[in-house]
C-alpha cells in the first residue's frame, strides 16, 4: 500500500517538474550551474576510481589466464568488455547515486526544512520544475560524458599496470582492447546511463523534496535516496540489459 | 483586502483552527496575536495557500483563492509577499541576489533596473554595503530585514510577515515594524503580521485579532486592546507584573 502511495506522489511530482516551466534563460543559467554541480565535480572520483578499476581487472584477469594456450589478447578483451557492459555504466552509476544522490536529497530537504521550497511557492514559482528539472536535464547530459571517461581512464588504468607491473607487453594489451570491437557495446553503456541519471535524479529529489521534519529527517532522506536509487539502478540494469542485449 | 470564512484546519484529530473567520482591510496593519502554539502560522500559512484547509474560503479581494487550480493561484501569488517565521532566505544565494531573485523571474527589466530597484528595497530595510554576504554571514535581524526586502521588491499587492520582529531586540523589532507599517500605508497593500509581542500590537496595530486555541476569541484595535474584558486576551496583554501594575489604575 506504501508503495503505491509513494509511486503515485513520485509520478505527481514529475508532472510538476515537467509541467510550466519558468523562463527558458533561467533554466539555462540553472542547468550550467547544476552540470558544475553534478557533474563537474564528480570528475576525480570518476577518474580515480576508473584508473583504479581498470589497472585491478588487467592484474586480475591476466593472474587467472596464466595457461599458455590461451592468447594474451584476452586480458586487454576483458578489461574492455568489462567496463564498457558493466563498470563504467553500472558501477559508475551506483557510485554517483552515493556522491550525486545524497547531495540532492540533503539539499532539497533542507530547502524544505527551512521553507525556501515554501518560500518559491508563494512567490508563484513552481519550485518542482524550477529545482529538479535543471538537476535532470545537466545529469542526463553529463553523466554520460562520465561514462565515456571512465572507460577511457579505466583502459589507461589497464595500460598502465601492463607499463608498471610484469603483467602482459603493453603492446599485446592494445591489440587486446582493440580485439572484436563491438561499437554498439558503447551506445549500450550510454544508454544504460541516460536511464540512471534520470533515476538518481529524480528519486532523490524526490526524497529530498518531500522531507517532513528536521536534520534528522533530512539525514534519512539522503539515506533512502542512496538505496533506493541503487536498488532502482540495479532493476533497470537487468530489465535493459536483457531488452537491449536479448 | 483578504477575508476568510469559517476556516477550519485539524492536524492528526486535533482542531489548529476552529471556525475562524476575519477581514483585512488594505492600507492597515492587521495583527494576528496569540499564545506560541495557538495557531498562528497554520493560519497565515493557510491564508497563503501553503496549508490546505479542511473548511472555509480565502478570498483575495474578488478571488475565491481557496477554490482556484494551482496555475490561477500562481497568478494571485505574484501579487504577494511572504515573510516567513525563519527568513527563508535561499542560502545559495547572496543578499543581493536574494532580492534580485523575484525581479529576474517575473520582470523583463534589464540588469541595471533590476540592481537599482533592489538596492533600493536594501536600503528601505537598511541593509547596506552587505550586498556580497550570504545568508549564513548575516544575523538574525539583518536575514528578517533581507527577507523583508526580497518580500517587497515586486511592490505586492498583499504582505504577509510571520513574527518579522521575534528573536530581535526591542529597538530594531520597532523600526521593522513601523518599516512594515510605512510600506502598507504608502503600497496600500493589505498586511497580515503574527505576533506575539505586545510592542508591535501597540505600535503599529490598526486592527488586532486574537487566535485562542485555534479559535478567533477577540477582534478589535490596539486602543481597545487595554481595555478588554476578555479573560484570556487580558492575561495575554497584561502577562508581567509590571504590565497588571499599569492595568491596576
Ligand atoms: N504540519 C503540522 N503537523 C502537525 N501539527 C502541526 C503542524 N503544524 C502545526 N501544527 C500544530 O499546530 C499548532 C499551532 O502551530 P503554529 O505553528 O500555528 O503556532 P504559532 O501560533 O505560530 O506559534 P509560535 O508563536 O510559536 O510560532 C501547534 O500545536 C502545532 O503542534
Ligand atoms: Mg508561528
Amino acid at each position: 500500500m506504501k508503495l503505491f502511495a509513494h509511486i503515485g506522489t513520485y509520478l505527481l511530482l514529475m508532472r510538476r517538474t515537467f509541467g510550466q516551466p519558468g523562463k527558458h534563460s533561467i533554466l539555462y543559467r540553472q542547468v550550467m550551474r547544476e552540470i558544475e554541480k553534478v557533474g563537474i565535480n564528480s570528475f576525480g572520483i570518476v577518474v580515480i576510481i576508473s584508473i583504479f578499476v581498470g589497472a585491478v581487472i588487467t592484474i586480475q584477469v591476466n593472474f587467472n589466464i596464466e595457461n599458455p594456450l590461451l592468447p594474451t589478447y584476452l586480458v586487454g578483451l576483458t578489461v574492455r568488455d568489462s567496463l564498457l557492459l558493466e563498470f563504467s555504466s553500472t558501477m559508475m552509476a551506483l557510485i554517483l547515486a552515493g556522491k550525486v544522490g545524497s547531495s540532492i536529497a540533503s539539499e532539497l530537504g533542507m530547502m524544505r526544512i527551512t521553507e525556501q521550497i515554501d518560500a518559491l511557492e508563494v512567490m508563484g514559482i513552481n519550485s518542482a520544475s524550477y529545482l529538479i528539472l535543471p538537476k535532470m536535464i545537466a545529469a542526463v547530459i553529463f553523466f554520460p560524458i562520465l561514462c565515456l571517461l571512465s572507460i577511457i581512464v579505466g583502459l589507461f588504468g589497464g595500460y598502465l599496470a601492463c607499463t608498471l607491473g610484469n603483467t602482459i607487453p603493453p603492446s599485446e594489451y592494445i591489440d587486446g582492447i582493440q580485439y572484436a570491437f563491438q561499437a554498439y557495446y558503447i551506445s549500450y553503456a550510454l544508454t544504460k546511463t541516460v536511464f540512471y541519471s534520470l533515476i538518481i535524479t529524480s528519486v532523490s529529489a524526490y526524497f529530498g523534496y518531500h522531507v517532513k521534519g528536521g536534520a534528522v529527517e533530512v539525514g534519512k532522506a539522503s539515506t533512502k535516496a542512496v538505496v533506493q536509487s541503487s536498488i532502482l539502478i540495479l532493476l533497470a540494469n537487468l530489465i535493459l540489459t536483457r531488452t537491449i542485449l536479448g | 483586502m483578504i477575508e476568510v470564512k469559517n476556516l477550519f484546519k485539524s492536524f492528526e484529530g486535533e482542531f489548529v483552527l476552529n471556525d475562524v473567520s476575519a477581514r483585512f482591510e488594505p492600507g492597515k496593519c492587521n495583527l494576528i496575536i496569540g499564545r506560541s502554539g495557538s495557531g498562528k502560522t497554520v493560519l497565515l500559512k493557510s491564508i497563503a495557500g501553503l496549508i490546505e484547509v479542511d473548511q472555509g474560503e480565502i478570498w483575495y479581494d474578488d478571488q475565491k483563492f481557496s477554490h482556484l487550480n494551482a496555475s490561477s493561484r500562481q497568478a494571485i501569488r505574484k501579487e504577494m509577499g511572504v515573510l516567513f517565521q525563519g527568513a527563508a532566505l535561499f542560502d545559495s544565494l547572496t543578499v543581493e541576489e536574494n532580492v534580485l531573485f523575484p525581479l529576474d523571474m517575473f520582470t523583463h527589466q534589464n540588469r541595471k533596473e533590476k540592481l537599482d530597484r533592489a538596492n533600493f528595497c536594501l536600503e528601505r530595510v537598511k541593509v547596506t554595503g552587505s550586498n556580497g554576504m550570504f545568508p549564513a554571514e548575516l544575523s538574525g535581524g539583518m536575514k528578517k530585514r533581507v527577507a523583508i526586502a526580497r518580500a517587497i521588491a515586486l511592490n505586492p499587492k498583499y504582505l504577509l510577515c510571520d513574527e518579522p520582529n521575534s528573536g530581535l531586540d526591542p529597538e530594531t523589532g520597532i523600526i521593522i515594524d513601523n518599516l512594515i507599517k510605512e510600506l502598507t500605508v504608502e503600497f496600500q497593500m493589505t498586511t497580515i503580521v503574527n505576533s506575539h509581542d505586545m510592542n508591535s500590537v501597540l505600535e503599529i496595530g490598526d486592527k488586532v485579532i486574537f487566535i485562542f486555541r485555534g479559535c478567533k476569541s477577540w477582534e478589535g484595535s490596539r486602543e481597545e486592546i487595554l481595555k478588554t474584558d476578555n479573560e484570556a486576551l487580558n492575561k495575554f496583554v497584561f502577562a508581567t507584573n509590571m504590565a497588571k501594575k499599569i492595568k491596576k489604575p
